[in-house]
C-alpha cells in the first residue's frame, strides 16, 4: 500500500515548498467530479489530519485521506514537461478511463 | 493530456474549472507574460528560454517576424521594422513623437498615425496586436489551454484614447481583456504581496520608453494609490540616445549617417549602457558603411555624467508626486524599483538619495509589472477563493482631471484628479437661457481652467429640456469610471427625466498636446487660469444681464418707465454691451459696467416686483389673503 512519487516530482515539490515557506507537505486526493466521474486533486498541505495516511518518499511527505487511497493505491506521481508545459502526472494502475484532457478519470 | 499544480489547501480546482489567466506587460522596449501556478507568479519564456520578448515587429517579403529576430534584423530594414510603437498607441500625427518620426513613414490616418511598411499601412494598435498575439500564443503552448482572459498593464500616465488602443489591440488579437492595470500598482501587487508589507509606497519605474512615479498606500493587503505623476517621454532609449550622440561626436561621425548606420550606433549604445551596470569600463566599438568605425572607452562615470540631466528629470515628478498626496520623502517607508532602466547603479543612487533609504530590487525590474498583473488576473479570473488572504482590493486613481465646458469657455471640474476609480461623480447644472430646450455637454480632460486648453473627450447634446425660465431646469451630469479607466458621461434633466448618455471611446489623439505637458503647463498657470476664470465671469454675468433686463423692458418697459427712463436704461445696456463686444478683457471695466446696469435697473425691478404683487392682489380682500 503505497503513494510514491518520482524524484523528478519531489525536487520539484520541495522546491515550491520552500518559496512558499510553509506546508508540511503535499495532499492527494481525489474527488467525485468531472467528466470520467473521478478527479485528482493537488494541493498544498498546511497540517495533516489524524485519519490521514503520510507516506514519505524522496524527502516529500505525502497526505492521503483513507477515502482517496483505494482509487489511488499504487499510484506515481511525476513531473513531467511537454513543449512548454510542465506540470504533475498521474501514473495511476487503478485509472480505467481517462477523459480527453486527463483531468479525470474512471476506475 | 493535462498537467496538473499544485493548489492552496482547499482550492483544488474542480476538473475544467481552473481559468488560465495571464499578466501582460505590454513594454515599450520589451513584453513578457506571466501566470500563477502552484501559487507562485512566474514569467513564462519561450522554446528558446527566453522570457523578455523584444517589442519589436519585422514586416518582411514574405513573413511577419515579431522579438528577438525583428529586432536583430533592425538594422538591415529599418523602415519595416517597428520598435518602441507604445509611443504611437492612441496618438495621431500631429502629437507623435519626434523620434518616432525620424525613424519611420508616419502617415495620418482616421483617427490615428499610420505607419508605412512593405505590408501596407500599419497602425500601432495592429503591431501591439502582432506583439500580443506572439505572448498568446507562448502562453497557450505554456500552460496547454486556451486563455480564458488577461489583465495587461499600461502607464499611469496614459489618458483614456491610449487605454482605449491598448484594449482595441488585445481584442485584435483574440484576448478577453479582464483589466487594464497601471504598472506601478501591477509592481506594487508583486512586492506587496509577496513581502506582506505595510506602509506608503512610492513605485519608480523606468522603463524603456516612459517614466512613472505613484505613491501607494498598503494596508494589510489592501492597497491605494494616492498619487501617481510622471514623464510619459523619458526611459532608457533616452539614455541610449544621449550616449549614442556623445559616441557620434566623439569619433566624429557625420550628421547625414544612413537610417542603419544610426541604428546599429543606437544599438551599440544600449549594449554599453547595459555592459555599464556591471563593470566599471567598457571599450564601445563599431564598424559602419563608408569605411568609418568606432572604438572609444566609456566608464561608469563619463555615462553617470553625460544622462545626469535624464536622471534629474524623473525626479521632478517624484517632487510632485510627493506634494500631490501631501507627503514628504520621509513618509516614504520603500522605493520599488521597476523597468530595466533601474539596473544603473547612478539611477539607484539618485533614488535612495532622495528618499534616503535604500530601494527594493529583490524582484527582477524587468518582470516585476507582468507578475503583478498575473496575480490580479489570477483572482479576475476566479481561481481564488474570495475569503482567501489574497483578496485584495484594488483602487487607482484616475490620472487628469475630468470636467465639463460651462459658459465662456470655463471647464467645471467633476472628477478632480488623482480620486480613486472606479468612481461616479455627479453635479447639478442650469439653463442660461429662458425657454432653453437643449444643452450641449462637452467632456473635458485636464487641469487648466480653460476649454482650449485642455484634452477635447467628447460632445453630446440633452434634447427635450421643457421650455422653463433660465436657471430653472435641473440638470443632473454624471461622471462614472470603471475600473479600466473608462469614462461614461449621462445628463438627466430632473424634471422630465430626458437622459443623453455618452460612452467616452475618445477620438485618438485629437486633442490638443498630451498629458504631460498639460499638467507641467497647469503649475505653472494657477494665476493666468484664475484672471481668466474672472473674466469669463464677469463676461457671462454681464450677458446674462443683459438678456434678462432687455426681456423685461420689452414686456414691461413700455408700461412702468417713462421714456427718458428708458434711455438710461437702454444707454447702460449699450455701453456694457460695448464693452463686452470690443472684447477688451478687462474684468475690473466689465464689473464696472454691470454694477452701473443693475444700479439703473433697480427701480425698474422694484417697479415690476409692485406691479405683479398688485396683479396677484387686485380684487381680493383682506381675509381671504
Amino acid at each position: 500500500m503505497s503513494v510514491t512519487v518520482t524524484e523528478k516530482a519531489a525536487r520539484h515539490i520541495l522546491k515550491t515548498l520552500d518559496k512558499r515557506g510553509k506546508g508540511v507537505g503535499l495532499r492527494l486526493a481525489v474527488k467525485t467530479s468531472g467528466c470520467s466521474g473521478m478527479a485528482y486533486a493537488l494541493e498544498f498541505a498546511d497540517e495533516s489530519q489524524p485519519e490521514d495516511l503520510i507516506f514519505e518518499c524522496a524527502g516529500v511527505k505525502l497526505l492521503v485521506d483513507p477515502r482517496s487511497l483505494p482509487y489511488l493505491e499504487g499510484t506515481e506521481l511525476d513531473f513531467v514537461r511537454e513543449g512548454l508545459n510542465e506540470g504533475f502526472k498521474f501514473n495511476n494502475p487503478n485509472a480505467k478511463a481517462e477523459c480527453g484532457c486527463g483531468e479525470s478519470f474512471a476506475v | 493530456m493535462a498537467l496538473l499544480q499544485i493548489a492552496e489547501p482547499g482550492l483544488a480546482a474542480a476538473p475544467h474549472q481552473h481559468r488560465l489567466a495571464v499578466g501582460i506587460d505590454l513594454g515599450t522596449t520589451n513584453s513578457l507574460v506571466a501566470t500563477v501556478a502552484s501559487g507562485m507568479a512566474k514569467a513564462l519564456a519561450d522554446e528558446s528560454g527566453h522570457i523578455l520578448l523584444p517589442s519589436v515587429v519585422h514586416y518582411g517579403e514574405t513573413e511577419m517576424v515579431v522579438g528577438r529576430e525583428a529586432r536583430a534584423g533592425q538594422a538591415d530594414d529599418p523602415l519595416n521594422t517597428i520598435a518602441s510603437v507604445k509611443r504611437l498607441m492612441g496618438r495621431a500625427l500631429a502629437d507623435a513623437d519626434e523620434s518616432m518620426r525620424s525613424h519611420y513613414l508616419l502617415s495620418d490616418g482616421p483617427g490615428m498615425v499610420g505607419i508605412e511598411t512593405r505590408a501596407g499601412r500599419k497602425t500601432p494598435v495592429e503591431v501591439s496586436a502582432d506583439i500580443l498575439r506572439n505572448l498568446r500564443e507562448r502562453a497557450e503552448a505554456s500552460l496547454g489551454g486556451e486563455l480564458t482572459g488577461v489583465v495587461i498593464t499600461v502607464p499611469a500616465y496614459f489618458d483614456d484614447a491610449q487605454r482605449q488602443a491598448t484594449k482595441d489591440a488585445a481584442r485584435l488579437a483574440g484576448l478577453n481583456v479582464l483589466r487594464l492595470l497601471n504598472e506601478p500598482t501591477a509592481a506594487a501587487i508583486a512586492y506587496g504581496l509577496d513581502n506582506a508589507a505595510e506602509g506608503i509606497f512610492a513605485v519608480y519605474d523606468l522603463g524603456g520608453g516612459t517614466f512613472d512615479i505613484s505613491i501607494l498606500k498598503l494596508t494589510r493587503g489592501v492597497f491605494e494609490v494616492l498619487a501617481t505623476n510622471g514623464d510619459p517621454a523619458l526611459g532608457g532609449d533616452d539614455f541610449d540616445q544621449c550616449l549614442a550622440d556623445w559616441l557620434k561626436a566623439q569619433a566624429s561621425l557625420p550628421d547625414d549617417m544612413p537610417v542603419e548606420d544610426r541604428r546599429r550606433l543606437l544599438a551599440l549604445a544600449r549594449s554599453v549602457k547595459e555592459s555599464l551596470s556591471g563593470q566599471e569600463q567598457v571599450v564601445a566599438t563599431c564598424s559602419f558603411s563608408n569605411n568609418l568605425s568606432i572604438q572609444v572607452p566609456v566608464s561608469r562615470t563619463l555615462f553617470s555624467e553625460l544622462t545626469a540631466d535624464l536622471v534629474a528629470r524623473s525626479l521632478r515628478p517624484v517632487r510632485k508626486a510627493l506634494r500631490d498626496a501631501n507627503l514628504g520623502a520621509e513618509d516614504i517607508k520603500g522605493v520599488v524599483m521597476v523597468g530595466g532602466s533601474t539596473r544603473m547603479p547612478h539611477v539607484q543612487t539618485a533614488v535612495e538619495k532622495l528618499f534616503g533609504t535604500a530601494p527594493l530590487n529583490n524582484l527582477d525590474p524587468d518582470q516585476v509589472v507582468a507578475l503583478g498583473a498575473a496575480m490580479q488576473a489570477d483572482v479576475l479570473a476566479g481561481n481564488r477563493k474570495s475569503d482567501s488572504e489574497a483578496d485584495w482590493l484594488l483602487l487607482d486613481v484616475c490620472p487628469l482631471s475630468l470636467g465639463l465646458e460651462t459658459m465662456g469657455g470655463l471647464v467645471e471640474k467633476i472628477v478632480p484628479r488623482n480620486s480613486t476609480i472606479p468612481t461616479a461623480r455627479a453635479q447639478d447644472f442650469t439653463t442660461y437661457k429662458d425657454g432653453q430646450t437643449a444643452m450641449s455637454v462637452h467632456v473635458v480632460q485636464g487641469e487648466r481652467e480653460i476649454v482650449s486648453e485642455c484634452r477635447s473627450l467628447a460632445r453630446f447634446t440633452l434634447r427635450g429640456i421643457p421650455p422653463m425660465v433660465a436657471g430653472a431646469a435641473r440638470i443632473r451630469v454624471t461622471f462614472q469610471i470603471d475600473a479600466d479607466g473608462l469614462l461614461s458621461v449621462t445628463a438627466r434633466e430632473q424634471t422630465s427625466g430626458v437622459e443623453a448618455h455618452v460612452e467616452v471611446k475618445p477620438s485618438y489623439g485629437l486633442g490638443d498636446g498630451e498629458v504631460a505637458r498639460m499638467l507641467l503647463d497647469a503649475y505653472g498657470t494657477g494665476e493666468i487660469d484664475a484672471a481668466t476664470r474672472m473674466l469669463r465671469e464677469a463676461q457671462v454675468e454681464a450677458r446674462r444681464l443683459i438678456d434678462a433686463t432687455e426681456a423685461a423692458l420689452a414686456t414691461d418697459g413700455a408700461a412702468l418707465l417713462a421714456p427718458p427712463e428708458r434711455e438710461v436704461l437702454q444707454t447702460a445696456i449699450y455701453a456694457l454691451a460695448e464693452l463686452l463686444e470690443t472684447d477688451e478683457g478687462d474684468t475690473r471695466k466689465i464689473r464696472a459696467a454691470t454694477d452701473a446696469l443693475n444700479l439703473a435697473s433697480a427701480d425698474f425691478a422694484a417697479r415690476r416686483m409692485d406691479a405683479s404683487i398688485k396683479r396677484a392682489l387686485a380684487g381680493r380682500s383682506l381675509e381671504t389673503l
